[in-house]
Order: structure tokens, then sequence, then C-alpha cells
């Protein structure tokens, strides 16, 4: 009887196993990157495409919705003791893809790697950080220098990564050639400009909603290549297909195109005071600024440009956001303006502008379309176009008089707007400098109150749409393509491909 | 014979410090700064700085250089800075992947070539001449990628017969591996074909005027015989000349090849160093190819003198 007893036990000890690797996910999902990825350590990395795999590979403490609002991951919650106080309560019975336990002790772990590593990325973006207590086992608390309003925004994303201490120790630096974390896949095998793969992490504590076996992101550059291998079905979801390409694909009756918001914008940079190529009318001059402004049409930029699928913009706050500024309108073109305001300003005509795009088919487009826009109002401009990494250098070290590179854009407006506007922050290549601009800044990070912050960066755009050190042209969509057999694809601002809930039809 | 090889072997080593050196100090005249490059998004000053510390680069350019030579001297080409794997594996990784493109490519243009040029010649002024002078005149003058986008478009699109892109080893997956290469191949090897054959059709031209021939066919022997062991044997030799030139073209078209199939293979590899501004894979590839093409160099010396008896008193 014992025996039969012991028999029985040991079956329906194996029942849910035997249940479970039936109901085993066997599809593979074959996404298209852009580009190929840098190191996959959530502490050192630095790219977009790179954060797309994260998403199926490192869970965060915090996710962030459609909305944009910030919702629990790897936390449930999280609250403020005080302003410089925050306590995140942790998920239980969370494990790594190595097996340990993920506790308030490896958040702590994670988040002063990220904080104090050599080289890490991350160290501006939580830089507000003091220092972090283990309260209990799921609980830590996070202590601030100063209150800091973006903060939590930042653990929505790398920063906010949980990596495993035990494999991070042992690999130290070469952790990204072996990553460990907490999401649904683990990270399978790399190869360098070609794929990377991710098998699934039987042990993550969302499984049931993880419906692939595998995931391969293939890296596929070339825009029409990547169209085709959709088109031809060798893979089922395409990121950043090109906006010319969106009515191609929605002929074809097996694919759909998702356009969504970004949280990013376009925009020429003009140098206001970095070197001695700030000194030109553009540069001195917020008269012949509103003038180049007028005089282009952004509206049919958009048309030209991206068929009229991305959203003209004045500020760098996105649409999507609960703090974009919906009273600060676009202007209309208006030539006979733009010529009064350079006759205002005094400036001989036309007034020369060099603008710096990068060698992208798209980006030197855009400066010919303006170019011959702002011909009409008086403007001399010059389209110089470079490769990207010097485009970026001339930009930092004040070489240039505007320049196209814009901004992939963060959850929170902050991450839009400080670095960039305020007095020598490490963006502000226009080297602009506001007085009232750093003092609103300052105090919208220094309140989590929606309805002062919303107040203090109407404030903040309006002021910076009137000095124009950046000319806002427009607010990107990601314009993801994929199979129509593939459902649950989630269209957050961010343009992360989650993974969670998604679904092959067979 | 010794003293010659020895010599010829002494030169090797200078010659790659030499090398070394170009790629380095031409490297330094690149614009754009890789710490940029490398913070990507997070230009925070502290974040430039500990780059620059990290990868020496806040150091004077003679101890970069030697800091890297020393590291390569030990058998350490370095690791790459944007996804930190180590140069000689990514060499090892991608350098198979080109050799099989190129010599299915090279193989492609000699199966068209050669026998288009042949044909053209024997048919001289027929519609085949000019059928094989057409295809020829447009495999020269075919852009490379327009010919990859195009049959993408055709055989994976629309037809559905090959992947559009991609790349699968020969070990892994023979059969996929030729199914994603093939397509690359015939991109690449169609010039050299058009190529080949417009010269194959001179060569043949010429020496199907010659005595020789005339003797054969007097001789009474089958056209076949005359045109492909009497002929085609003398146009050969500077028809093979030719298609040893022409390997050099198959690396550089490799490069605009492997970009559109999207195949990871050398080509792309330092295309993409170069444009993310990754130093140590640049050198560490050009370095590589420089001592492969210098070794073959001397291994032609080497053979010179086996063969040529009289190289050896030399």
């Amino acid at each position: 009887m014992r025996r039969i007893l012991l028999a029985a036990t040991a079956v329906a000890a194996l029942l849910p196993m035997a249940v479970h690797a039936q109901d085993a996910p066997t599809q593979t999902l074959r996404i298209a990157l852009n580009e190929d990825g840098d190191i996959l350590d959530p502490t050192l990395a630095r790219t977009f495409v790179g954060r797309i795999v994260f998403a199926g590979l490192c869970d965060k403490l915090f996710d962030i919705n459609e909305k944009l609002e910030i919702v629990p991951q790897l936390a449930t919650s999280y609250e403020y003791a005080d302003p410089k106080t925050i306590l995140i309560h942790l998920r239980s019975g969370v494990k790594f893809q190595d097996g340990t336990d993920m506790d308030a002790a490896s958040v702590k772990y994670s988040l002063e790697r990220h904080a104090t590593m050599q080289g890490s990325a991350r160290k501006a973006e939580i830089s507000a950080l003091d220092h972090i207590d283990v309260t209990d086992k799921l609980t830590v608390k996070i202590v601030l220098k100063s209150p800091s309003a973006p903060f939590m925004a930042q653990l929505t994303d790398r920063s906010g990564m949980i990596v495993s201490p035990k494999a991070a120790e042992a690999e130290g630096k070469d952790f990204g050639l072996h990553p460990v974390c907490a999401g649904p896949f683990s990270f399978g095998e790399r190869v360098a400009n070609d794929h990377i793969t991710l098998d699934r992490f039987p042990g993550y504590w969302d499984a049931k909603d993880i419906h692939f076996a595998h995931v391969i992101y293939r890296v596929i550059p070339d825009t029409s290549v990547k169209l085709a291998n959709l088109q031809a079905g060798a893979v089922d979801l395409a990121e950043r297909i090109a906006p010319s390409d969106v009515a191609e694909a929605r002929k074809n009756p097996k694919l759909t195109v998702a356009v969504f918001p970004a949280l990013g914008y376009d925009s020429l940079n003009l140098n206001l005071g970095n070197g001695p190529r700030s000194k030109t009318p553009l540069g001195e001059s917020k008269l012949v600024r509103k003038a180049f402004e007028l005089s282009i049409d952004r509206t049919a930029l958009m048309q030209v440009l991206y068929n009229g699928l991305f959203q003209p913009t004045v500020q760098g706050i996105p649409p999507s956001s609960p703090y974009f500024n919906a009273d600060l309108k676009v202007p209309e073109r208006d030539v006979a303006k733009a010529k009064a305001l350079l006759a205002q300003a005094g400036v001989k005509t036309p007034v020369p502008v060099t603008i710096g795009v990068t060698t992208s088919p798209l980006s030197k487009q855009l400066g010919e379309v303006i170019q011959s826009m702002a011909a009409e109002a008086g403007f001399d401009v010059k389209v110089q176009a470079t490769e990207f990494a010097s485009l970026l250098s001339a930009e930092a070290s004040g070489d240039f008089e505007a320049s196209a590179i814009g901004w992939s854009g963060r959850p929170d407006p902050d991450g839009n707007l400080y670095s960039f506007l305020a007095t020598n922050a490490p963006l502000n290549d226009s080297k602009y400098s506001d007085k009232d601009v750093d003092t609103w800044l300052d105090q919208s990070r220094a309140t989590t109150d929606v309805a002062a912050r919303k107040a203090l960066f109407a404030k903040i755009v309006t002021k910076v749409e009137d000095d124009l050190p950046i000319l806002y042209l427009d607010s990107p969509s990601w314009v993801t393509g994929m199979t129509k057999k593939l459902s649950g694809f989630r269209t957050v601002p961010d343009g992360m491909i989650r993974l969670q809930g998604m679904e092959l039809a067979k | 014979m010794n003293s010659h090889l020895g010599r010829r072997v002494l030169q090797v080593l200078p010659t790659l410090l030499l090398v070394s050196m170009l790629v380095f100090g031409l490297q330094q005249l690149m614009p754009g700064d890789p710490a940029l490059v490398l913070a990507g998004e997070e230009r925070d000053p502290l974040v430039l700085q500990q780059i620059r510390t990290e990868l020496w680069l806040d150091r004077p350019i003679p101890i970069q250089y030697l800091h890297w030579i020393g590291g390569v001297v030990h058998g350490d080409l370095g690791y790459s800075w944007r996804i930190r794997q180590p140069v000689l594996q990514l060499v090892a990784e991608k350098l198979p992947v080109t050799l099989q493109l190129g010599v299915m490519a090279f193989l492609i243009a000699i199966g068209i070539g050669i026998p288009a040029g042949i044909l053209s010649a024997v048919k001289r002024n027929t519609k085949w001449d000019y059928i094989a002078n057409g295809i020829g005149l447009a495999g020269l003058s075919t852009p490379n990628f327009w010919l990859g986008i195009m049959l993408i478009l055709l055989v994976s699109v629309r037809l559905g017969w090959l992947p559009p892109s991609g790349y699968v080893s020969l070990w892994e997956d023979w059969r996929m591996s030729l199914a994603t290469t093939i397509m690359p191949a015939f991109v690449l090897g169609n010039a050299i074909a058009a190529v080949l054959m417009r010269h194959t059709r001179s060569a043949m031209l010429t020496a199907m005027d010659q005595d020789y021939v005339r003797t054969a066919r007097a001789k009474g022997l089958n056209e076949t015989v005359v045109v492909l062991k009497h002929a085609l044997r003398n146009a050969l030799v500077p028809v093979i000349t030719l298609g040893a030139l022409e390997l050099g073209t198959l690396l550089s078209g490799a490069v605009l090849t492997e970009q559109v199939f999207s195949i990871p293979g050398f080509g792309k590899l330092i295309v993409d160093a170069v444009f993310n501004r990754d130093y140590p894979v640049v050198q560490g590839v050009v370095l590589i190819t420089a001592t492969i093409y210098i070794l073959l160099n001397l291994l032609a010396d080497v053979m010179y003198v086996v063969i040529n008896p009289r190289l050896r008193g030399a």
C-alpha cells in the first residue's frame, strides 16, 4: 500500500511537469533590427537596438505603458517616504536565469553597479542616487541626494534592470558576453552583425504570458531588404520600416503596419554660443532664427520626407506625454513675415546658413527641402553631409551652425529637455543659457506634483520656442511592420518590443 | 637559395611593422571622436572621461600605439570597443563567411564567363554572339546593390524560392548555407563573369585565327576538339592571369554585397567598425589582411624558387 502511495505521489508530482512540458511553446519569433546593438550589459549598453534585445532578456523594476505611466514589473509598488526617500517593494518568487533569487540584495547590487562601475553609461541617469539600503528581503530604500522627479522614470529603462549578482561577479567586465537577468528569455548566442538568439526561460515569473520557445533578432540594415524579408515571411516583425515603404507593406494581405507616436524629436540644433562658428546672423539674432523658422513649412516637410506619418512640432515634449503643451501651436509658413523679420534684424540677404546632415538619404533630403524653402525667404542654405560620427563630433566641439541630430526621447520630459537646455548641460551643444529656463528646469526636478511640473514645462517650451536654440521639426512615429499572424504587439511610445502576451497564430 | 629566402623572410617583419604604424597613424586622421561615438546618447563628460581613460585615448598617440602593438606581439589583437568580443574571435567568425562567398562567386564567374566567351567567339557575328555580348554588357553595367535588391524581390518575395537575406554556416546546414549564399554569390560573380567573358572572347578570336588551329582543322579533327583542346588552352593563359587579378575585386565587391544581403562577413565587419570608430577591429582586420597578403607573396616567392632552379643562385 505504502509503495502504491509513493508511486501515486510520484506520478502526482510529475504530472504538472508533464503538462508543463506539453504546454511549453515551440514557436520561434524572428525580429528584424535596423542595426547591431552594442554590448549586452545593461550597465554599459548605449544603443537603441540594444534596448530592444534587453526587453526580452532583462526585466526592469518598473515599466511604462502606452500612456507613459509607470507600472510594476520586478517591483510591485513604490512610495515616497519623503521627497528624498523612495521605498520599493519587490515581487516575490522571482528567479534570475541562473536559478538564483532576485531579491532586495540583488537590487542594491545592480543599482550600485550602475552607479559606480567603470565605464557605466547609467551614471548620469541615476546621478541623483545617494545610497540604497536593504530594508528586508523584498524592500529597498533608495535615498536621493536631492528630490528628483525624473528618477523613477529612469528605473523603467536600463537603470532599472536587475542583473544576477552571482553571474555579474563571476564575469566582471565580460558580463555582456553572457548576460544573466530576470527577463522572460535567457541569452542563447550572438553572432556579431548577424543575429542574437534568446531562449525561453521556464522559470520566468510571468511565464504564462510567454508564447515563444526562442526569439531571434536579425540585423538587416537595408530598408528594402528588411521589407522583402517581411514580405517573404523570413521575419515576423521588423522595427523601423521606412515611411516610404508603408504603402507597399499595407498592400500585402499578409502584413500589417503599426504606426504609433515615439518619444523623441527631429530638430535642427542651432549654434548660439559654442565657439567662433556661433558668430553668424542665425546664432546671434533671435529675429533671424524666427525668420528661418517661418520660412519652413513643417507639414509639407513631413509629407515629403515621411509620407505624413510624423507629426510637426515646436517642442521637445512628445504629444503622447501628459506634459505635452497643446497650447503651443506650430506656426504656419509665412515667407512675407520672414522677409520682414530679416529686414527688421538689419542683416544682409541672402543670409548664409550651413546645415550639417548625416549621409543617410532622409537626412540629406531634409537639408535639401529646407534649403529650397528657406531660399524663398532670403536664406542661402548650404547642406553639408558627413557621416554620423563626424557630425556628432563637429556638433559637440562647436564646429557647426545648424546640425540635424535628433533625440530618441525619454518617458519623462526631463530626459528630453534638461541636458539640452540647461546652462552647461552635457548635451547642450548650442550653448544656450537662460536663467529662467534653468530655474524652471531645476524646479521641475524638485517636485513630483504633476500639475506643478506641467505648468513649469509649459513655461520652458514656450520660452525655448521663442529663443530657438533648437528648431524642433517633428515628433517621429514608430513604424513597425509585422505578419498578421502576430498578435499582442504593444504600441508603447518607447518603441520597445515587449514579448509578454505576443503570440503567433499557427 | 637559403639566403634568398632568408632575406625575404627577414623583410616580412619590418613590412608588417610599417603596415601596423600606417594603419594606426592613418586612423588618427579620421574625423570623429571614438569616445563620443561610443558614449552614444549618454554624452556625459564623466562618461566620456571614463571611456577615454579605459581605452587609453587620453594618452599620447605613440604610447597608444605601443600599448596596442605590445598586445599584438603577444597574439592579443584587443577586443571590440563596441561589443567587447575579442578581435581575433570576430575575424575567425567572419573570414570563412567571406571566403565561402568569394569562392562561390568566383566559381559562378568562371562557370558563366568562360563558356559564354567561347560561345560568342565560335559563333561570331551570330545571334549567340550578340546575346552573349548583351549579357556581358549588362553584367558590367549593373550596380551590385541594385541587382541584389531586384533578385531578392523576384526570387524571394515573388517566387519564394530562396531566403531573402542572412547567412547559415556550411557546417550547420549545408543546404541552407548554399541557399543563403547563392544569390549574393551570383551578384558578386556577375560583374567578374562579364569581364572574363569579354576577355575569353577576344583571346579565343585571336587563337582561332592561329595556324595551329587551322592545322588541327586540316587534320580533320572534330570542331569541338579544335575549340576546346587547341584554341581554348592557349586562350586561357591571359584569362587566368586576369581571373587572379579579379580576386581583389571580389573582396571590395563583398563589402556592398554583404551589406545588401545582411551577410555577416569580413566586408561588413570592417565597414561597421569604421562607422562606429571601433579602432581595435579596424586595426586588427587591416593587419590580418596585410599579413595574409604578405605571406601569400612570400609563398609565391618560395614557389618561384622551387619551380625555377635558376633563381636558386640569386
